[in-house]
């Protein structure tokens, strides 16, 4: 960080510029601090800052108010520089009520910025809390940060006198107190705030005008008091020249969906059961039907995954998504998808587990399970994008590999990218993925039609139903090279089974060679995959920085592997994987290629910090 | 347009698969009245699918030269309804069993129903599980002595046409294997509905239940035993059609003879079309021995169609906001440019 001192510092006051800011809001599920969060993103994303969020919300819509169990908290970094994640450590907090205080003070970091609403520190918030006292009288406490009480329950009533609103719609509008002070704190233009008011509340003109006198309020407190000596400056980043927009994991997906729909000129059937935190993905995608989409909402995952089947089978692109739970009851007709060798896609966004788990909350615990978690040989491609922009590539990818090659593939995505949001460089149409599909329209041989019957990638045909004289049977059942008629002969089981896995195998040459980051050769490869790339990669860059002999190389195909990881592994001493789990993917490098890989793994609901993988990294350098 | 079609015959719909039922299994007389249905119908061939799941019956597309999908145990409502979704234009039949559209499938058929999706039902009711050799199914009678009821059920079983009547189907019916006729009329009705066909088919598994439906197949006695519905008409059964049914005082559902003092006009007349389904539903309860089954299209209404309002949405949204573009979808919301 540096501190330049400005002359147009307002009032006097000193005007800092820093490269790097983390803000963390938190207050109850009720206090509006993903809307809060969601709309300094906005912000920031649209001055053209780098941006990367972390929302933390709970399981509970509405958990008990003022309890640490309902507290809700939105993290986003925003930066003049290329960043990879939403940040180790908050520079400055707000907190809404003493729960959310209690339960995110720790990752404040020392001299960090604490705006606390002083309302809310009144006796049965801080009992709900557990405080025995509140922490803003006790002296040692709050020791270390700059604290600024600040009455935003009285203040913000006081911004929206006149309008007519009740006490209770009133004290609804204390999220955007809170964001206009702290707007004013990083100079933020919040015209794309007022411009989203106007459209939401547009029917409602006393609720609009009362948030933007909110806001405004908030905005004035910070100008016009003593007690923010500092204002701090974030200029934009120099990303690459382009035209941008902010992205999250989820939203990318759905557009990934439309972008191959396009380019592969086929109507898209997508199937899916309400589930977080995957959601989201047929919220957005219920909206593009003028793009030939159509959205079933299922019974039950059964029924998704049994309808993405069925409309694979009828010939257009289909594609389910669920978060682990879902996966488990999917299981089923996954392999269904596997033996009758029909393009699907099946999206994981992974959540804390086993069982419902964390339902709100990230992990990586899902790898083993779409990967052997069917009852038989049951092989089939898996992708994990990197970012929440990358969840827009890989579901092209994911898609492209399923119609080529004739078999279900899973993405594994994951509650951090799913909801976490960066800029995203919006493509050009002719950037995007060709994806080539031929329904054949006449028989392959001259004994008629013969739906097994494999190119020489072991890829059978796709048929459109509804074409003459290409009427076929599939099903469950094993069945027989080259006619699909049932066939139990042992010969031939294997074959098939074999079969099977080679044309998967065989897809290692047609994606992307592995690349790395860093020496191809040295003491240490760093192998991560899906959405842990951001913390890995920002702390292999730092050892790199700091003289290391250290690379990174980031997993984006975990089934077939890129064909060279093997090679690569091969040129370093040591390999370390970072995993939001118990070691599922150091599990199949191990035993892939007989390499005693290390493992970091965390199973706290929450990304890697930074500086945990480069403590794991010094720690293994220093073996 | 039926009339541009080459005329198919049964032999046109036959699969080049030998069909492995046992010997006299009811399943054989449904296939072959199927076969005989579909060339009437003015459909080409390759616009039929047929979706199955698990279980003797769901052996059925194999033996079709259409399309055709054998899936997995309960799901060929689902299989069936993504299907239809990617080919709305195509006649899509699900073939299945007690065991897996009750037991297993139970939710996947109640929803399929409920939301009157454009496929045919057709339930083979054998009132046991006959490929995996003899357990009681969920249509099995109270004390039915199986091979895992050695002392005899003791739960109730389920009345198909109760849950398709209770999940308000738009088309509900029933017929009988060996009842070739009355069957092939069923089927073409099953076929010509718009929204979802159910038709339960008492079907004879001649190895593990033999003769749990000869009371209704058997001539000479069936005649005592069900009364053909027919819509308009009273309720009259018998071997001398001397005996009738009607509502009482009470409302109840009581057989009378056709003699003095009573008419056939006193008689209760069938209305297939009532929007209500609750006549539908008292003529299902109507259960061997106490009174006589009812046979024939129990109720045949008209409500909108799944498939059709799912496709009529995109079409919809294709109008109202033009082909989707994706230049437009990239650069919605709040942009920026970043310079060189």
């Amino acid at each position: 960080m540096s501190a330049v001192d400005t002359p147009s510092a307002p009032e006097g006051r000193q005007h800092e510029q820093v490269d790097t800011v983390v803000v963390r809001f938190c207050g109850d599920s009720g206090d509006g601090m993903q809307l809060a969060g969601t709309q300094f993103t906005n912000v920031s994303a649209a001055f053209g800052n780098d941006v990367s969020t972390l929302p933390d919300f709970p399981a509970e819509i509405r958990a008990p108010a003022g309890t640490i169990a309902g507290v809700s908290g939105f993290q986003i970094c925003f930066s003049s520089q290329d960043i990879f994640t939403p940040g180790d450590e908050v520079d400055t907090l707000v907190a809404m009520n003493p729960a959310a205080l209690k339960s995110n003070v720790a990752d404040l970091k020392r001299g960090g910025t604490l705006i606390v609403n002083e309302d809310a520190f009144e006796k049965s918030n801080l009992v709900k809390a557990g405080y025995d006292k509140s922490p803003l009288d006790d002296g040692d406490a709050l020791a270390g940060f700059r604290v600024h009480r600040v009455p935003m329950t009285r203040l913000t009533r006081d911004s929206v006198e006149g309008l007519g609103l009740s006490q209770r719609e009133a004290d609804r509008c204390k999220n955007f107190f809170a964001l206009g002070l702290v707007y004013w704190l990083y100079d933020r233009d919040p015209k794309p705030t007022e411009d989203w008011v106007n459209a939401k509340f547009g029917s409602k003109p006393a609720i609009a005008e009362a948030n933007m006198r909110a806001l405004k309020g908030g905005s004035n407190y910070g100008f016009s008091t003593e007690s923010f000596t500092v204002h701090y400056e974030v200029p934009p980043a120099k990303l690459a020249p382009g035209k941008y927009r902010k992205i999250t994991g989820n939203e990318a997906l759905a557009m990934g969906m439309a972008a191959a729909a396009r380019q592969s000129n086929l109507d898209l059937v997508y199937s899916g059961y309400p589930i977080t935190p995957a959601s989201d993905i047929l919220h957005e995608l219920a909206k593009f039907k003028h793009f030939g989409i159509t959205t079933f909402q299922a019974e039950d995952e059964i029924s998704a995954m049994s309808a993405a089947v069925g409309a694979a089978f009828g010939g257009t692109m289909s594609v389910t998504a669920s978060s682990g739970p879902g996966i488990c009851l999917k299981g089923e007709a996954m392999g269904l998808g596997v033996i009758t060798e029909l393009p699907m896609v099946i999206i994981d966004v992974q959540r804390g587990g086993p069982s419902t788990g964390l339902p709100t909350k990230t992990e990586q615990s899902d790898l083993m399970l779409v990967m052997f978690g069917r009852n038989g040989e049951s092989p089939l491609p898996i992708v994990a994008p990197a970012t929440p922009g990358d969840c827009f590539w890989m579901m092209q990818e994911a898609l492209r590999i399923s119609v080529e090659f004739m078999t279900p593939v899973v993405i594994l995505s994951d509650g951090y990218i799913a909801n976490g949001a960066e800029p995203w460089m919006i493509p050009r149409i002719d950037e995007l993925t060709p994806i080539h599909v031929d329904h054949p329209d006449s028989a392959n041989t001259e004994n008629g039609f013969q739906p097994y019957l494999r190119d020489e990638r072991l890829v059978r045909p796709w048929v459109r139903p509804g074409t003459p004289g290409l009427e076929h049977r599939v099903g469950g059942l094993e069945k027989a090279d080259v006619t699909g008629n049932v066939e139990y002969s042992p010969d031939n089981h294997q074959h098939m089974s074999d079969t099977r896995l080679r044309k998967v195998q065989g897809i290692a040459s047609f994606i992307p060679e592995q690349e790395v980051n860093g020496p191809k050769s040295g003491d240490l490869l760093v192998i991560s995959w899906g959405g842990t790339f951001g913390s890995v990669r920002t702390a292999v860059q730092q050892c790199q920085e700091a003289g290391k002999s250290v690379a990174h190389t980031h997993l984006r195909y975990m089934n077939p592997f890129p064909k060279n990881l093997e090679s690569i592994i091969r040129n370093y001493k040591q390999v370390l994987i970072p995993e939001l789990n118990l070691g599922q993917l150091a599990f199949i490098i191990r035993s892939r290629f007989l390499v005693d890989a290390i493992s970091l793994n965390k199973i706290q609901g929450k990304p890697f910090k930074v500086s945990e993988v480069i403590s794991k990294i010094n720690d293994v350098l220093a073996n | 347009m039926s009339s541009l079609l080459p005329q198919l015959t049964a032999k046109d719909f036959a699969s080049d698969q030998e069909v492995r039922w046992c010997p006299r299994c009811g399943d054989y007389s449904i296939l072959a009245q199927m076969k005989k249905v579909l060339p009437d119908l003015g459909i080409p061939r390759e616009k039929f699918c047929f979706v199955s799941g698990i279980g003797c019956s769901s052996r059925f597309p194999y033996y079709m030269n259409t399309y055709g999908f054998h899936s997995i145990h309960g799901r060929a409502p689902a299989v069936a309804t993504g299907f239809k979704l990617a080919q709305p234009d195509m006649q899509v039949w699900v073939i299945t069993g007690d065991g897996d559209a009750l037991s297993i499938g139970g939710n996947h058929l109640m929803h399929a129903i409920r939301r009157n999706i454009d496929i045919n039902i057709v339930l083979f009711n054998n009132q046991i599980y006959g490929l995996t050799k003899g357990q009681y199914s969920p249509t099995s009678p109270l004390g039915s002595k199986t091979k895992s009821t050695p002392y005899g059920s003791v739960d109730n079983p389920l009345n198909p046409l109760s849950v398709a009547i209770g999940c308000e189907a738009t088309f509900v019916a029933r017929a009988v294997d060996v009842d070739i006729k009355h069957l092939t009329a069923i089927l073409k009705r099953t076929a010509a509905h718009k929204g979802t066909s159910f038709v339960e088919v008492y079907q004879d598994c001649n190895v593990f239940n033999s003769g749990a439906f000869y009371y209704a197949s058997k001539k000479g006695e069936k005649e005592d035993n069900i009364v053909y519905l027919e819509h308009g008409k009273p309720l009259i059964f018998g071997k001398d059609r001397d005996k009738g049914v009607r509502l009482n005082a009470h409302g109840r559902i009581e057989v009378v003879e056709l003699s003095s003092g009573i008419s056939e006009d006193d008689l209760l007349f069938h209305d297939e079309n009532a929007e209500d389904p609750s006549l539908a539903f008292l003529l299902a309860q109507m259960r061997h021995p106490e009174f006589p089954e009812p046979l024939g299209v129990f109720r045949d209404v008209e409500r909108p169609v799944y498939d059709e309002a799912v496709r009529s949405q995109v079409t919809h949204a294709r109008e109202q906001l033009g082909e989707g573009n994706l230049d437009a979808l990239f650069n919605s919301g709040d942009t920026w440019v970043v310079d060189e």
